[in-house]
């Protein structure tokens, strides 16, 4: 088994939802995922962060299931074959499919149908759900009738349909314009308010950030973070920002050795000692201290941090072409 | 669904197999059942019965019409006359041995009627022209027309010269409904005759199979499929749809093919050449006999069928699928002549071998059923066969799920061989359907 740089501790009492150990899968003699440890506890909103080709998609189907992987072990609600527990899970893949020439409501009907759920039964929560996101009038469109953006609200739907307690969702925000992402945002946040797992996975930061309480930092097939969000943010020293009104001054030599001028600013990472030993000599040298303010690591900074510049510079490119789903 | 029914799915969050083959096999056959490719797919083979019957129907007229005038008279009237009275006399006894006889209407009253010249010309419609005497006719016409109705001519001109009897004792008859002796040989045309339509069920029916997968591949609905089933039940499922469509098809052929029968009964026997009302009763009688048909039918299509979802699963495109529709057909043809073999004379060592071999069991097992009345061994080759079908979608999904999803072996740090070694262990990713997205 390859060694991990990081295996989460489960920190709270909560049972886990998903676990895995050392998770490793090749691809025709490329190792695409590398020994992935993730603790997802239950009830947790928790994000797989990483650019394209990080292995996050092999990683969500070996949790699924849907692969099995090549070495190492999964748990899903203590369920070493995910398919044992198929009815308490929900999955909308990357690639979003449907049958076209079947109508809205059959289609969650169907999704509900394949994790146990009647199909009479389906078909009446599936017209709830239209319903309740105004898609009521599009319950007996065929699917190849829809807008992209409808098809995969339907395909989302049929994902919750069933009412799993696990949903997982690889690149849920793919394709969706800025009004839908924060619906499909305030949904995850029902389902975990619901008790509901949600996993996602996500090229976009500050989906992440907004919503999960966990995320698993992927690059290159391995995980070097996994663990809270607060945690990784926590990781980088908090950022300072000082504005003064002398550009010069003996009281420069009182600035942190990391501090950089960024036009009228500037830069430098909190001092272990805190803030103040620092305010009181820059007072005695008569900076003229204009504005300072301590700014929290960002996720994208702990991100850069933790995977490195060119996996943050390939996130980054990716996220540019996102809403146009070409997520991949 | 209440609070009850939803603790009922989290006491027993697994789908069994056969519920969830159900489900795929429910969306599958109304899927395929109220498509309009569907329609065309009914039809399809009803045109060629079609055009075969009324092709036949013509054959028939034109044959009958080819043998109204075969053999022409350029005799003297009296004779002329005395010949067909002849042969009036003997068509009931000898029927089509007797020729029709015609008189030349260009020869009467000519003394010297050129035949030769008559013929030459193609005038008429005659094999060959009688000339001469009752007392000494003259056949003209090519060797072989000549040499065939030398026979049949002097009859009639004996007839006609009450040289032979006019009139012929009736003999009585007593018919008995078989002979053991015949009773084998015949019902080998029974046996001949369903494995030919079950061959061609199964030819007909089974290549929708191959591109059974190609639209849950096409639409990446194949995804959900795989992370809410177990493949093995969405394989069975889509056998069994399949299966159920194959049914509906035979039934509605089935029924047209009786209407069919019912107006055309004549021109059916006259193309086939085969009076299928006299298609001798099988072994284990009509009922037990049509029961097995089907439930072997049952059986050929899951073999076969398990083994095109398998085939047309691992294709990346449809014409990857349509390139291998050809290699298929040969193998069922194979398959069919297989089983064929084993009931000519000299085929019968092979029986046990067609039997045991999976894809042919069901084709030898039918024939067996037209030949031998026991049927024990039926009740087990079924239950041989539904083994296989079971090994075969069990072996079919693994591999689907190995070398099209990509699938590894099972983790816990067992390492496997390829079963194609390493260099040719599928398709580039860039050419899969399902490839790893990541």
């Amino acid at each position: 088994m390859t060694a991990h740089n990081v295996v989460e501790p489960n920190s709270d009492d909560r049972p886990l939802a998903i676990e895995a150990r050392g998770l490793v899968k090749d691809f025709d003699g490329t190792r695409a995922v590398d020994g992935v440890d993730i603790s997802v506890p239950e009830g947790a909103i928790y994000g797989i962060l990483g650019p394209n080709g990080a292995g996050k998609t092999t990683t969500l189907r070996m949790l699924l299931g849907i692969i099995d992987p090549d070495d190492g072990v999964r748990r899903v609600f203590g369920h070493d074959r995910p398919h044992d527990i198929g009815r308490l899970i929900g999955y909308l893949p990357e690639e979003r499919g449907l049958y076209p020439a079947m109508k809205s409501v059959e289609a969650i009907a169907f999704m509900g149908a394949l994790r146990g759920l009647p199909l009479a039964e389906g078909r009446k929560r599936g017209l709830e759900l239209l319903e309740r996101h105004d898609l009521g009038y599009a319950a007996d469109r065929q699917i190849r009738q829809l807008s992209k953006g409808m098809a995969q609200t339907v395909q989302l739907l049929g994902t919750l349909v069933h009412r799993p307690r696990l949903v997982v969702l690889d690149e849920p925000f793919s394709g969706l314009d800025a009004i839908n992402q924060g619906k499909l945002e305030g949904m995850i946040r029902n389902l975990a308010d619901d008790g509901v797992t949600v996993i996602f996975s996500t090229h976009v930061i500050h989906h992440a950030e907004r919503l999960c309480e966990g995320v698993a930092i992927i690059a290159g097939g391995k995980v070097p973070y996994a663990g809270s969000v607060e945690a990784a943010r926590d990781r980088i020293p908090a950022q300072v920002r000082l504005e003064t009104r002398m550009r010069e001054g003996a009281w420069t030599n009182a600035l942190p050795d990391d501090a950089r001028r960024e036009g009228d600013f500037f830069y430098f990472s909190l001092p272990e000692t805190g803030v103040e030993p620092l305010l009181k000599r820059l007072i005695e040298g008569e900076a003229g201290i204009l504005s300072l303010s301590i700014e929290r690591a960002g996720l994208h900074d702990a991100f850069v941090a933790i995977a490195g510049e060119a996996a943050a510079r390939q996130l980054e490119a990716d996220a540019s072409g996102y809403g146009s789903g070409d997520a991949s | 669904m209440s609070a009850h029914d939803q603790a009922t799915i989290d006491a027993n969050p697994r789908l069994s197999r056969t519920q969830a083959a159900w489900v795929i096999a429910r969306r599958d056959f109304i899927a395929v059942l109220f498509s309009r490719a569907f329609l065309f797919f009914l039809i399809g083979p009803l045109f060629p019965v079609l055009v075969g019957g009324l092709a036949g129907s013509i054959g028939k007229s034109v044959s009958t019409q080819a043998v109204t005038v075969e053999v022409g008279l350029a005799m003297s009237e009296q004779d002329n006359t005395a010949m067909l009275n002849a042969a009036k006399t003997l068509r009931p006894q000898l029927g089509g041995a007797v020729p029709a006889l015609a008189r030349i209407a260009e020869a009467e009253g000519v003394a010297d009627f050129d035949v030769g010249a008559y013929l030459d010309g193609s005038q008429g419609k005659f094999a060959t022209i009688v000339t001469g005497s009752t007392q000494a006719p003259k056949l003209i016409g090519t060797e072989g027309q000549v040499k065939r109705w030398k026979g049949p001519v002097e009859l009639i001109a004996g007839t006609a010269n009450s040289a032979s009897p006019t009139s012929f004792p009736s003999s009585t008859s007593q018919l008995v409904a078989s002979s053991a002796a015949s009773e084998r040989s015949s019902r080998i045309r029974t046996a001949q005759a369903s494995q030919m339509v079950l061959f061609l069920l199964t030819m007909l029916l089974g290549g929708m199979v191959l591109s059974n997968l190609a639209e849950e591949k096409g639409n990446k609905i194949i995804e959900i499929l795989a992370a809410a089933l177990p493949m093995d039940a969405v394989f069975m499922g889509k056998l069994f749809a399949m299966l159920g469509v194959s049914f509906v098809g035979i039934a509605v052929w089935g029924a047209f093919g009786w209407g069919f029968w019912a107006v055309a009964e004549d021109a059916i026997v006259t193309v086939t050449q085969t009076n299928y009302r006299d298609l001798p009763g099988p072994a284990v009688g009509w009922p037990m006999f049509m029961t097995l048909a089907i439930l072997y039918f049952s059986m050929a299509y899951l073999l076969l069928g398990s083994l095109f979802l398998t085939i047309g699963g691992m294709a990346s495109t449809v014409r990857e699928v349509q390139t291998m529709s050809m290699p298929v057909t040969m193998m069922q043809l194979m398959v069919f002549f297989v089983a064929a073999f084993t009931l000519t004379p000299g085929g019968a060592w092979m029986e046990p071998y067609a039997i045991a071999f999976p894809l042919s069991s069901p084709f030898a097992m039918l024939a067996r059923a037209a030949m031998e009345e026991s049927l024990w061994a039926h009740a087990a080759a079924l239950g041989y066969q539904a083994v296989w079908v079971g090994l075969l979608v069990k072996g079919g999904s693994l591999l689907f799920r190995k070398r099209v999803m990509k699938s590894g072996g099972g983790g816990h740090g067992k390492k496997r061989r390829s079963w194609f070694g390493k260099g040719r262990s599928g398709a580039p990713a860039q050419e899969s359907s399902i490839e790893p997205a990541e």
